[in-house]
This record gives C-alpha cells, structure tokens and sequence, in this order.
C-alpha cells in the first residue's frame, strides 16, 4: 500500500511538471465525457418519463385511414366498437392544428368534455366549461403574453376571428404534456374546425383486461377494416425508439464526443514525448524496475482518467438535470418555435454510469500503460539517446 | 505526500458531489413520483394525451405514435428532422416586439 502511495506521488509530482499539457488534457477529457453522459442522461430521463406518463394513455387508439391518410371517424365507428366483448369504453376524441401566423408556432387544439374536474393539481385557474373559453399550455402562453383571464384571439375555419378567455393556464412543470396545448369544449372545438356533427379525430378506447388489448386491436381491424387501431404499448415503443441515444442527432453528437475522445486515446497510444521517454530512461538507469514503471504509468493514467470523469460526470449531471440541458436542448430543438423547457424529473440508471466509466477509464489507461511498457523493456541507455 | 493528499481529497471532494447528486435525484424521484408524476399521469389519463408536447414543427414529430406510418412522404418516427437545414438554421423568435392591450372604459368606449 504505502508503496503504491509512493508511487502515486511520483506519478502526480510528474504530472505537476507538465502543467500546462495535464490540465489541457483533463479538460478535452472531461467535456467529451460530459458530453457523452449528457447525451446519455438526457435520453434515458426522457425515455423513463414517458414510459411513466404513458402507461396512463388510452389502452387502444383508433383511427381511420382512407387512401393512407387520416380521416375524421364517424360515431357509428364508437358503437360498433363498444359491442366487442371485453370494451370498457369508447371516447371520441376531437383535437386538430392550429397555426398562429402571428407567432409562427403550431398549437394543438383539444376538445375536452364538461364532466372533467374544474380544478386540476397543474393548473393555474380552472379548465373550459362554457363556450368561449379556453385553458392553455405555457407555452402558448409565453409565446402570446397571456395572464389569467386574458383573452386569446384565433382564426377558425370560417377564417373568422373568435376570442377565448383564458380560464386556466398550464403550470411549467406539465409543460412536457401540454406545452402547446390549447383546450376547449368540445361543442366549441367542432364548431372552430368546422367538423360535422357525429364525427371525431379519432377514439379513446380503453379495455378491462390488459391482456386482451392486442386480441380487441385485432377484432376492430376486422370489424372495421379502414381503421388503425394504436396500442398503449405501441405508443411506448414508438418514444423508446425517439429517446433511444442512438437517434438522430443525439447520436451526432454522441459520435463526435467518441470520436474526439478515440482521437485523444490514439494520440497517448501512438508514443511518449521525448521528456517522459528521457524520464522513463532515467528511472532504469536509477534502479526502477520496469513493472514499477508500467505502475508508475497506470497511476498517472488513473489520476488523469477519474478526475477527467467524474468531473465530467458532475458537468452532465448539473448540465442535465439542475439547467434543463440548455446545450442538448438547443441541438434537438429543430423547428419548433414553442419548446419545453426540460424540467426532467432526475431519472438515473447506475449501470449506464458503469458501462460509461468503463469505456472511457480503460481504454485512456491501456493507452497511458502501453508505450510506456514499450520504452522500459528498452535498454535506458538507448532509450534516453532516442 | 502533498500531492497524493491534494489529489485523494480532490478525487473524495468529486466523489462526494457525485454521490449527493445521486440522493438527492433519488430523492427527488422518490417525492415526485408521489406529487408531480402522479399530478402528470392523471392528466395523461383525464386528457387522454397520447405523446409528449416536444416537437412541434410538424405533426409526425408533434405526435410521433399517431403519425400515419403507411402514408408516402412521412418519415420514420423516431427521425428528428425531416430536412437537414433545420439542423442550421434556427426556427423564428416568438418574442413579440409589440403588445396591444385593449379594454373597456367605464363609459363602454375602448
């Protein structure tokens, strides 16, 4: 033990003589590797929060398609629906786009029945109940400076201008659900869009056993042939596929961090300075043996290694869940001009920072060790004239 | 000994924040699920929402599991961006420069 320690303090006492070039690489280091836990994080809260939140989504959705493309389901549809064997219940549900020209934004419109509670644990006021009214997500209301009360002014399909007074406002923390949610009586949603009577966008079915969604998807499909029934597990499956890290640009910039950090590990592997060589040289001739140089290296390896790491793990972990991700955010952004902010409930998976210190520790120390390894079997003398 | 004892502090000081973090995300996980994912799945459930408000240039990104999968020109759902420019370009600022507030007098004139 106290060996190793000795050793330890050589290694360190070495690495304070190269300053300015330690350092340098503790930094590149440590970014690449809060870069990678972040992108890491950040996928896995997503994809665990939406695994949370969706399993409370409709058993089964169905819509209706008619040359491939989706069409308003007529009412008829709930009721054929409602006789399957195994049906709890069939709702209609009514909700379409809207695109405000004056912000440049998409909101969803929803229709909500009046027999939902008025009051909700995140809203700020209460739902619709009347015509002319209207409960909005915060981002719409960010985006159109609307208070409690204020009045909400949108073009219905008539091209006529109609105004709704905000009666509610959905609180930041639901803003992952409902950012850009506009919601509204139903009666008024229909009459906004101009759909006809005994029609909806499509139907919430829900289903008493569980394990009975997949049969009843089945028999609707049969029943109704120009219908696509969605299950709840489908829906999961789909958001799995969307926070998965190897998706889109989450994984471009996870391979640039890769790459940047196989970059850094090559450079260590393909040689030593002319310095550490010298040094390497002095300590054979001094009387180390070359096992006490490979763990003279492994030493200076680790010390870089696990400071690197965890203060990069520290950087993802404040960069993702105490700011929002405001890098990564501004990178899967895209297009959408209302954007929740990412208040991530902290979700994290200990074998993912397992996984990720094993790949990067190792491979920096292998590669610290190994020329190392190639300069002490080498004659000192020899090796200091290089 | 001095570097060895700066650096095992410094390694015991990050390992110390590190491991705070993770109580204090195990606790933040512990009290949210009580509060404010059960306040989020009953609104799931009440709304019957089926997608997260993430994306919402288009609505195979705003609703990626209702995206009419069989019809031509829609992307996979788990594709981000549809054309590589929206990587570059930055989607419009909704700041508004200009607000108007109307309202009625006393008398009934705005």
């Amino acid at each position: 033990m106290k060996r190793h320690l000795k050793i330890l303090e050589h290694a360190l006492s070495s690495l304070r003589r190269r300053t300015g070039k330690s350092l340098a690489i503790i930094v590149v280091y440590a970014f690449t590797i809060a870069v990678l836990a972040s992108v890491l994080f950040l996928t896995h809260a997503l994809r665990t929060e939406a695994n949370l939140l969706l399993t409370a989504a409709p058993d089964l959705i169905v819509q209706r398609q008619i040359a491939g493309r989706h069409e308003l389901v007529p009412y008829q549809y709930a009721e054929t629906i409602r006789q399957l064997p195994g049906v709890a219940n069939v709702q209609p549900r009514l909700w379409g786009y809207y695109y405000d020209a004056l912000t440049k934004a998409n909101y969803t419109l929803m229709g909500v029945d009046q027999g939902l509670p008025a009051e909700w644990p995140l809203i700020e006021g209460r739902m619709p109940e009347d015509i002319a009214e209207c409960a909005v997500g915060a981002g719409v209301a960010a985006v159109r400076g609307l208070r409690l009360d204020d009045d909400l002014a949108l073009i219905d399909s008539s091209n006529i201008g109609r105004i709704f007074t905000v009666t509610g406002i959905f609180q930041p923390e639901s803003s992952l659900l409902a950012n850009d949610l506009v919601v509204m009586t139903t009666e008024e949603l229909r009459d906004f869009f101009g759909f006809a009577d005994g029609q909806a966008t499509d139907l919430a079915v829900r289903i008493y056993n569980p394990r009975e969604i997949d049969v009843i998807a089945r028999k609707i499909k049969r029943e109704l042939p120009e219908t696509r029934p969605i299950t709840r597990s489908e829906i999961v499956r789909t958001y799995d596929a969307v926070f998965n890290w190897r998706s889109g640009m989450l994984l471009t910039v996870f391979a640039s961090a890769l790459v940047a950090f196989c970059i850094l590990a090559w450079d260590k592997a393909t040689g030593l300075s002319a310095e550490e060589r010298r040094e390497i040289g002095i300590l054979k001739a001094i009387g180390w043996d070359t096992a006490d140089i490979l763990l003279l290296k492994f030493w200076e390896g680790v010390a870089v290694a696990l400071t690197a790491f965890l203060l990069g793990l520290v950087g993802a972990l404040v960069h993702v869940f105490l700011l929002g991700a405001p890098l990564l955010s501004a990178v899967i952004k895209g297009w959408s001009v209302i954007f929740p902010d990412f208040e991530l409930t902290p979700y994290l998976d200990l074998y993912q920072v397992c996984i990720l210190a094993f790949l990067t520790i190792t491979p920096y120390v292998v590669s610290t060790v190994i020329p190392s390894w190639k300069a002490a079997v080498t004659d000192p003398d020899s090796v200091m004239r290089m | 000994m001095m570097y060895c004892r700066m650096f095992l502090g410094t390694i015991l000081l990050l390992l110390s924040v590190t491991t705070g973090i993770f109580f204090w995300a195990d606790r933040q996980v512990a009290t949210q699920a009580q509060s404010l994912t059960s306040a989020r799945r009953e609104m799931v459930r009440q709304l019957q929402l089926t997608d997260l408000a993430i994306w919402t240039e288009a609505r195979y990104s705003r609703h990626p599991s209702q995206a009419d999968l069989f019809t031509p020109f829609q992307e996979f759902p788990g594709a981000l961006e549809h054309f590589p420019a929206g990587s570059l370009l930055a989607p419009p600022s909704f700041n508004l420069n200009t607000q108007l507030k109307v309202a009625l007098r006393a008398g009934g004139k705005s």
